[in-house]
């Protein structure tokens, strides 16, 4: 397998581990708001936490996150730009 | 006098325009000490502010067409976030968000998840590829990728459906705007919002439109902040909202049992005279509706803004703009950084207000109180006398209860600072952050039309053969032209045919996103599947939208029709999207695999080092 391929296979599964990320945090906890209701966090109830700021937090976690290890996969393969590119 | 050492110098200089703002907001303060008038103070703000914005605008001309197009691909990731933010946060976001969670409540808060969330497919699926590729516009990437002015024209189409439906709501608040702030009729508001918006951007294109919008970045975050923290502070909620106020949104619960959630029957709404666009709570604040169906609408929406956000041609052109692909992911990143500052602090001010109007033990509190002693107040005075609030005493008994309270959403941002007996220069900052806040989506949006027309109908299609000169003078006289059919719609106030902002999202999700995903992610999709997409999915969406959409669906198919599956006017992108995908992989798989060149141009695009696939200038 050539340098490419490997590195796309890397993109392609970190690609699939964000978007599963994502799923999670705009989707999965949505299908159950009325049961995490009824838990409290930071004394809101939980669902209305994660609609008014949780998950928007966690998206800006997970876009600084995912583009930090993309960098990474970019250096192990010699694909980084250069600063001055 | 923008060159090499500006970029450097960029800190330096927003950090003094913004310390610059703040004096300027102080001395406002003074001036209103010193007996200036309300509405001297809000004029000033606005015509302050905007001739900044038109100054950065004219310092940024250019003849040169990458400046123009892609803003001579220099801008830094954080600075590249704060214009995306801007570009993004509507002056719909900025005077209508925190309404809409006030009456909406959690069912309407998929908006806010959506609106965001979106920002993760824009970064993993599209915009460090499309940065690699060195598009100057979207259709740009789909017109080379996939070859052929066929694909190109029908994805300027696209294009220009989602961008045009979006934009002239934009003018319209740019008008309301500026016909409160200065107290002209809001038809001359439109022109003068119009006017403002084009100095923006007519000389200087991208470049022009990016420093202004971070101009207007920091001026809308100040004016939505300080109100609520200073609101907060001031009604008891806590210095920091943001993590404070769980006793007040169970404060809310209390009292919605306590008054009732109460629904009007449209009949009485009508004998009471209740003017349109007004509305009275009647959901819960922070309870999760129960039901599967529930469920499915929350899910459903926060689906198609999200797709819809990653899909959206104004936006996925502002990564055009960064120096490398890793700055676009990152910048990415900032931009939504940018975007929770405000996204998170508008159910805050929603809570706030909301507890401000209606617990009895605050002074500021309304409901329960005699109607006639509610309407000897001062800001319910003035806001009634422009149909922005109405009562309505449905059961006769002189006491005004939860459902008889009536308010446009717009009046929780604007009105809120005077409620809770904050200064008047507040609210002039407020004026002054909204008019920000619609102008530079305005401008981000009509640029990325004026510039599919300019650069991909009239140069790659009409007349590749065109100077740099020429090409440029097209590209204004279509952005004056542009601006103008926006401004005109606005005027006539036709924006209520036009519907709701959300319908840009589905248009572009229809015909947009997939074409831009599988470019890059799928070397097997060809020219033919895609032009079959991307038309099979705007026609079958904008087709469901006229017979899901009563207004619509009555002179057309002779009657309303029940949404099927709960897929109505706001999610219509359920239906063209999916379609879109089938048609598109369906036809990809019966027609001839791509050539290999082009497919070695999608494997160019997948890394993130070695030349760009289109030149610098092209």
């Amino acid at each position: 397998m050539s340098n490419k391929d490997a590195y796309w296979n890397k993109t392609k599964n970190h690609m699939i581990v964000t978007l599963v990320l994502w799923a999670f945090f705009s989707l999965v906890i949505f299908m159950f708001g009325s049961e995490l209701n009824t838990m409290s966090f930071l004394g809101y109830p939980l669902a209305y936490y994660m609609t008014a700021q949780g998950s928007l937090l966690a998206f800006v976690i997970i876009l600084f996150w995912t583009a930090n290890k993309q960098e990474k996969i970019d250096e192990e393969h010699g694909f980084s730009e250069r600063e001055d590119d | 006098m923008f060159k090499g050492d500006f970029i450097q110098n960029l800190p330096k200089i927003y950090g003094t325009y913004t310390g610059g703002f703040i004096v300027f907001i102080i001395l406002m303060a003074l001036a209103e000490q010193a007996g200036v008038s309300a509405k001297n103070i809000g004029v000033m703000f606005v015509a302050f502010t905007v001739l900044i914005y038109a100054l950065i605008g004219y310092l940024s001309r250019t003849i040169q067409v990458d400046a123009y197009y892609v803003a001579g691909r220099q801008v830094p990731t954080v600075f590249n976030g704060m214009a995306t933010a801007a570009d993004w946060m509507s002056g719909a976001s900025f005077v209508a968000l925190a309404g809409g969670v006030y009456f909406g409540g959690y069912t309407y808060m998929a908006f806010l998840v959506g609106w965001t969330g979106g920002y993760v497919l824009v970064a993993t699926l599209m915009a460090p590829y499309l940065r690699k590729f060195g598009c100057y516009t979207v259709p740009d990437f789909i017109g080379t990728r996939y070859g052929g002015n066929a694909v190109r024209a029908a994805s300027v189409f696209v294009l220009f459906i989602a961008s045009f439906t979006y934009v002239t709501a934009q003018i319209n608040a740019t008008g309301t705007i500026a016909s409160r702030a200065l107290g002209i009729p809001f038809e001359a508001g439109v022109w003068v919002g119009l006017i403002s918006i084009l100095i923006c951007s007519m000389l200087g294109g991208m470049r022009a439109v990016t420093w202004t919008q971070v101009a207007q970045y920091i001026v809308l975050i100040i004016a939505y902040l300080i109100p609520v923290f200073w609101i907060s502070s001031n009604v008891g909620g806590g210095i920091f909202p943001h993590l404070m106020l769980g006793d007040e949104v169970a404060r809310l619960g209390e009292l919605e049992q306590q008054f009732g959630l109460v629904k009007n029957s449209a009949a009485d709404m009508k004998a009471a005279g209740v003017p349109g666009g007004l509305k009275y709570i009647s959901g819960s604040h922070s309870g999760v509706p129960e039901g599967g169906m529930a469920v499915w609408k929350y899910l459903s929406l926060a689906i198609c803004m999200m797709v819809g956000t990653a899909s959206l041609p104004h936006i996925l052109m502002r990564y055009f703009t960064t120096p490398t692909v890793r700055a676009a992911r990152k910048s990415v990143a900032w931009s939504l950084f940018f975007i929770f500052l405000l996204y998170s602090s508008a159910p805050m001010l929603a809570t706030l207000s909301k507890l401000a109007l209606m617990d009895p033990n605050l002074p500021t509190g309304i409901i329960g109180k005699s109607i006639s002693e509610v309407q000897s107040i001062e800001w319910v005075q003035r806001w009634s006398e422009v149909k922005q609030v109405f009562i309505a005493d449905f059961n006769g008994d002189g006491i005004l209860q939860l459902n008889e309270w009536f308010m446009r959403g717009d009046v929780v941002v604007l009105a809120t600072p005077e409620v809770a007996g904050l200064p008047f220069v507040i609210s002039g900052l407020v004026f002054a952050g909204g008019m920000a806040a619609a102008m530079s989506t305005a401008d981000g949006l009509v640029l990325a039309i004026s510039n599919a027309l300019s650069h991909d109908i009239y140069y790659k299609i009409i007349n590749p053969k065109a100077e740099t000169s020429k090409r440029l003078l097209v590209a204004r006289t279509l952005l004056v032209i542009i601006g103008a059919a926006g401004a005109y719609i606005a005027s006539f106030r036709l924006t209520s045919i036009l519907g709701s902002v959300a319908w840009a999202f589905d248009f572009a999700m229809s015909g947009l996103f997939f074409p831009l995903v599988l470019g890059v992610w799928w070397k097997r999709a060809t020219r033919e599947g895609a032009i079959a997409g991307i038309l099979a999915g705007i026609i079958s969406g904008t087709v469901y939208l006229t017979w899901v959409f009563p207004k619509f669906s009555v002179p057309i198919w002779g009657g309303v029709n029940t949404p099927f599956l709960g897929i109505d006017h706001l999610r219509f992108g359920l239906i063209g999207a999916p379609i879109c995908l089938v048609v598109m992989v369906v036809v990809s798989l019966m027609t001839k695999e791509p050539s290999p060149a082009t497919q070695k141009l999608v494997d160019d695009t997948r890394i993130p080092t070695g030349k760009a696939i289109l030149g610098k200038q092209h």
